[in-house]
């Protein structure tokens, strides 16, 4: 599905990933965890293709295919999903109306027909409700006036009607209680299958106890430094990253 | 010569006259003196009498004092201004004469009436009252600060005694790295023109605080033109309190000509009876990154009127400016007036700029919630006008100018009591 | 169909990228000669059959223009236009007027249906008897060149008492309403292009709105430049007696042409004590090519007297078209509680250059004023915001809001905003906001993220920009501006 090779990349010179080797299999969810500064969101960035990101080695191949270098839309339309840690506000544009032109343009690219506005709704209405989504999030206007935990929620949504290949969920847990914790796991885990693989970089065990990863990672000051099983989160949990960072080092 | 001179003319003729009896008598370049009295013949004072108006005077009109008759500048005896709090060094014009014995210069000043400079940003063919001051400017403070130097505070003060016309032209130049606060008073008595051209030059990382409080006579025009040039990673940060005058304005000319630079033009107008009172800026950001801060505020009394004209140019490369402007008037009586144009210029697409300005009286609400506790009305109205203030004053940092800004308006706040 | 799902097809069916209304109709033309003079506004009023108090009028705002200069002020640049080398009449030549459609050309039906006038409206021009058109009707007067050649649902209006019909008609057939309030909003001295419409203006539309009649249609004119070398100088006059209610709707386009054409319009409109007119319009004139060439100059005067209490006039705007915009649709606040309104939504690319904004005049106590401007500079144009806010001594209690807002696309046009705002009342409030900016990266990338194309996203970023504007249109004219917004925007991205 995903084979990252060797990926370096920069921000204004300044180098932030430093060669990154990563595969993840079909069907698997795969954690990233690190410290602060490890260059968690950069390495969504840089797979999402965010222009200020400058890739200086390496390559992303994500089904056959050489994801650097692609128009983010195509990214998108190829199966990308990149949940914001910070989801950004579009003002007057309404959520419907945005997710509706994300959903067609999408399927656009897949060879499927375009919804109309009623076919859209009816899909959308449904989700909402799974996700327990109060039902005015779509009359609203993108993120603008969200709580914390409602811009993650329509994250959610979004990765929901879109059904893309690859999550990449950027800290998607941050600022969540428990029962919303459960919903975005659950939303996961719903698309899970065959085709279906997701990167979730967090901070805490938390989600991973609703989102059971097969494989976790440990990323440091830009590189992966440790990975394992499921047990691996559990044991940062209790013992934090220093003694790993440490070691690593 | 002076034999058969002819009976003094008011106005532009008045001034033109005036002129034509000096050629020659004036310091420095006389090609450039030539230039600007054509240029002031062919403008003459905005206002002063019918004919096209120029949109940059647009709320601001001469008449009055196209009407007065000045005689020569004398040398009047008058008491020496106090001596500012922690400022060793000290100049004084008196009728826009250096003076000699009541300053204590530093050790970079220079006068013009002996090294006449008139530096090269400022735009006597467009602005009348530049052609004015080019054409009649006698003397006036040079400021050299050498680089990486602290030029620490200098006290510019200007006496006028009316009625007479002085035309000063100072000129501040802070080289690389140096820095300087300059604290510029304008008191006086009578009925005189006071009009200063000013240009100051921020070197690279250079930082100048230019505190400038007007209480000029309320017979008086002080009518001041200041050009500025900051260059990369410069600071201009000036405050400009306009108390006094029949009619003032105060005009600056901002350019940020270096990546980085910055400029803060602050101001605030307390204006009564029949003042006239216009604060112009023009803010040109020419080279990217750079940031520009404006806080006007007019407090509004009487018949008075206030004017305020802002204008933030960004130019096709200053890419990733910060441009910022607000514009605030209370208006304390039914007669009094606020005129305001802000605008925005611009040119470059990476870039954040806004205005803001609201006009409108103070908040009944909070007048009666403080009544309610027991302040009296007038009181209580003084307490809000000085909140609504602080913003504008708290941006002075230095404790010795800012008391002496706050002490000029107490001091307009009890003649409003009175 | 609906009529909105109509206009929407109408527009969406153009997909290739430039001007899509540049078609050029073949109709014989009644031409004047070229030049102005006093015998061409005689020969205008006479061809118009006016009275003679009209063509008096005319030679005196004629007398007023020849000693007027033209305005300098505006942030507008432009070669010289030769006043006399312009037809001031041009007319399709009529066989017996054009009352019953079948005299209509059908060169000008087939005009209409490329323009995009919703097929009910040309239904109703092909002889559909008006009362058998069930669902939201909307009247349309349309204005070729110099003169009115159709106006729709006269009879169904009659009915409530309203009158809706050219300009020229009105002069014949109500003198009285006509004199009584042409000029009075805008004189005839008011500006140079005013005074121009004034001597030689050829048609428009006329409204008349009876005391407590809400007028049961949308009203709506239709506006096309076609004959070469013309001027356009329409005339509109709406009137709302108390208690009267309209929605008024304004499109214009012009063919594609190499040279400059004028448009100098005069829109006056009348609110009486708790009268509310609403106006909107989609201005969509030939913008000129991508070099600059050709393009309508457009000079227009609009402004609204609220003369009663409680009346309300509102503007809202969508300028997408001309190589000049100076337009300043403006509101007299004169009535207590008056309201003033006006949304405008200014797109210029190219070469375009616009100069547009408003004037609140606050006189009435506690009358209320709301100005929301949307700016988009893109390409090489420039786009600038206007304004002027006044509070007379009397406006006690007076509200105005001011929200003006610039979106920059690429790195060669500019965007500028010079509001003007004066004071006068102590208990008169004055908010004004001005904010300036591009479309953040971080907003394009998001969009594109979901996989939305970069064009995708500007537009739907930049019709967000512009809701607050949009939602004031009534439906649809609010469609097919978005979809206008778009093809303007075409190809400024990237």
């Amino acid at each position: 599905m995903l084979n990252i090779r060797g990926l370096a990349a920069s921000i204004d010179d300044k180098p932030i990933l430093k060669g990154i080797d990563l595969i993840v299999p079909p069907g698997e969810v795969h954690a990233v965890m690190g410290p602060n500064g490890a260059g968690k969101s950069t390495l969504g960035y840089v797979l999402a293709g965010r222009e200020d990101y400058v890739v200086t080695a390496g390559s992303a191949v994500f089904n056959g295919t050489e994801l650097l270098g692609m128009d983010p839309e195509a990214r998108a339309a190829a199966g990308v999903f990149l949940a914001f840690q910070a989801p950004i506000e579009l003002p007057g544009v309404n959520n419907a109306n945005f997710l509706r032109t994300a959903l067609n343009a999408i399927r656009r690219s897949r060879g499927e027909g375009e919804l109309d506005a009623v076919q859209f709704l009816k899909l959308a209405r449904a989700e909402t409700k799974r996700l327990a989504m109060p039902d005015d999030m779509l009359k609203r206007n993108v993120n603008v006036g969200f709580s914390g935990g409602e811009k993650k929620r329509n994250e959610v949504l979004q990765m929901a009607l879109l059904r893309p290949k690859l999550a990449i969920l950027d800290e998607t847990d941050s600022g969540l209680d428990i029962d919303a914790l459960k919903i975005v796991a659950d939303g996961v885990n719903a698309l899970r299958g065959p085709d279906f693989s997701a990167l979730v970089i967090t901070h805490h065990q938390r989600l991973l106890d609703h989102l059971v990863p097969n494989r976790v990672h440990v990323l440091s000051a830009g590189r992966i430094v440790r990975s394992g099983g499921p047990e691996l989160a559990r044991e940062l949990e209790k013992s934090g990253y220093a003694g790993i960072v440490a070691e690593a080092a | 010569m002076n034999a058969v001179s002819p009976p003094p003319r008011p106005g532009a003729a008045g001034f033109l006259a005036r002129y034509e009896s000096l050629i020659g008598a004036l310091p420095g370049d006389s090609a450039l003196r030539a230039a600007a009295a054509a240029a002031f013949r062919a403008a003459g004072l905005p206002g002063g009498g019918p004919g096209r108006r120029i949109e940059a005077w647009k709320y601001t009109a001469l008449r009055p004092l196209a009407d007065m008759l000045f005689a020569p500048a004398q040398a009047p005896d008058i008491a020496e201004p106090p001596t500012l709090a922690g400022a060793a060094a000290k100049v004084v014009f008196v009728n826009g004469a250096y003076r000699a014995a009541m300053s204590a210069p530093p050790a970079f000043f220079a006068r013009f009436a002996d090294r006449p400079d008139f530096g090269t940003l400022s735009w006597p063919d467009r602005e009348p009252m530049t052609a004015l001051n080019t054409m009649l400017a006698a003397d006036g403070m040079t400021l050299d600060i050498p680089a990486n130097t602290d030029g620490g505070t200098v006290h510019l003060a200007s006496i006028g005694v009316g009625p007479t016309a002085f035309h000063p032209r100072h000129l501040v130049r802070l080289a690389p790295g140096a820095s300087l606060t300059l604290l510029e008073t304008a008191n006086g008595t009578g009925p005189y023109l006071h009009n200063p051209v000013t240009e100051i030059h921020v070197g690279a990382g250079a930082r100048l605080i230019h505190v400038r409080l007007q209480n000029e006579d309320i017979a008086a025009f002080g009518l001041s033109t200041l050009y500025a040039d900051i260059a990369e990673h410069g600071t201009y940060d000036s405050f400009s309190l306009n108390l006094g005058g029949r009619i003032a304005r105060a005009e600056i000319r901002a350019t940020l000509s270096g990546p980085h630079a910055t400029a803060h033009l602050n101001a605030a107008q307390l204006l009564t009876g029949t003042q006239h009172s216009d604060f112009t800026t023009v803010v040109r950001h020419a080279e990217p990154h750079g940031a520009s801060r404006q806080t006007v505020k007019n407090v509004l009394a009487g018949q008075s009127r206030g004017v305020f004209q802002g204008r933030i140019e960004v130019a096709r490369d200053a890419q990733k400016t910060d441009g910022y402007q607000m514009n605030q008037a209370l208006l304390l009586s039914p007669d009094a007036e606020m005129d305001c144009k802000p605008e925005l210029e611009i040119f470059a697409d990476d870039v954040k700029c806004s205005h803001g300005a609201t006009i409108g009286a103070l908040d009944a609400d909070q007048i009666f919630y403080l009544r309610s506790r027991g302040v009296p009305a007038a009181e209580a109205r003084a307490i809000l006008v000085r909140a609504f203030l602080t913003e504008a004053i708290d941006a002075v940092a230095d404790d010795a100018i800012r008391a002496l800004l706050e002490a000029g308006i107490a001091g307009w706040w009890d003649n409003q009591a009175a | 169909m609906s009529v909105a799902a109509e206009t929407l097809d109408a527009v969406q069916s153009v997909t290739e990228s430039g001007y899509k209304w540049g078609f050029e109709t073949n109709i014989e033309m009644d031409l004047a000669p070229k030049g102005l003079n006093e015998d061409i506004i005689r020969l205008i009023s006479e061809r118009k059959e006016e009275p003679s108090w009209m063509l008096d009028w005319r030679l005196k705002a004629y007398a007023a223009w020849l000693k007027m200069e033209e305005p300098e002020w505006a942030r507008v640049d432009h070669p010289p236009i030769d006043y006399q080398d312009l037809h001031y009449y041009a007319a399709p030549k009529k066989k017996n007027g054009p009352k019953s459609l079948d005299e209509v050309d059908p060169e000008l039906l087939k005009m209409y249906e490329k323009l995009g006038i919703p097929l009910k409206e040309r239904a109703i021009l092909a002889g559909v008897d008006p009362d058998e058109v069930e669902e939201r009707q909307i009247a349309v007067d349309a204005v070729f060149d110099s003169v009115s050649v159709a106006t729709t649902f006269q009879e169904t209006l009659k009915k409530s008492g309203v009158i809706f019909c050219p300009i020229s008609e009105a002069v014949r057939n109500h003198p009285d309403l006509v004199k009584q309030y042409i000029g009075s909003v805008v004189p005839i001295g008011d500006n140079y292009f005013a005074a121009l419409n004034s001597a030689v203006f050829t048609d428009g539309s006329f409204v008349y709105i009876p005391k407590g009649v809400r007028c049961p249609m949308e009203l709506s004119t239709y506006f096309r430049i076609n004959a070469r070398n013309t001027g356009q100088f329409e005339r509109t006059l709406i009137i709302a007696e108390a208690g009267a209610h309209v929605s008024y709707l304004e499109g214009c386009t012009a063919p594609q042409r190499d040279e400059n054409q004028l448009h100098a319009a005069v829109v006056e409109l009348v609110a009486m004590d708790d009268a509310s007119i609403k106006y909107s319009t989609v201005q969509n004139w030939y913008p000129g090519d991508a070099d600059g060439k050709g393009g309508i100059y457009n000079f227009v005067t609009k402004r609204g007297a609220c003369r009663g209490a409680r009346s309300k006039i509102s503007w809202t705007q969508v300028e997408t078209g001309s190589a000049i915009t100076w337009k300043y649709p403006s509101c007299v606040l004169l009535g207590e509680d008056s309201v003033g309104e006006f949304y405008s939504v200014a797109v210029t690319t190219n070469h375009q250059q616009a100069d547009t904004g408003t004037k609140m005049i606050h006189i009435g106590k506690g009358s209320r004023s709301t100005v929301v401007s949307k700016g988009i500079s893109a390409g090489r144009s420039n786009n600038t915001y206007r304004g002027l806010v006044r509070m007379a001594k009397t406006a006690d209690n007076a509200r105005n809001f001011t929200q003006c807002d610039s979106l920059l696309i690429g790195a060669a046009c500019g965007a500028h905003t010079v509001p003007y705002i004066e004071s006068r009342n102590p208990t008169a409030k004055v908010e004004h906001e001005a904010t300036t900016s591009k479309i953040a990266e971080d907003q394009l990338f998001y969009c594109r993220q979901r996989g939305l194309s970069e064009e995708d996203a500007v537009n739907l970023i930049v019709n967000g920009f512009c809701k607050d504007v949009l939602k004031e249109l009534p439906m649809e004219f609010a469609v097919e501006a978005q979809k206008l917004l778009a093809v303007s925007l075409e190809g400024s991205v990237g």
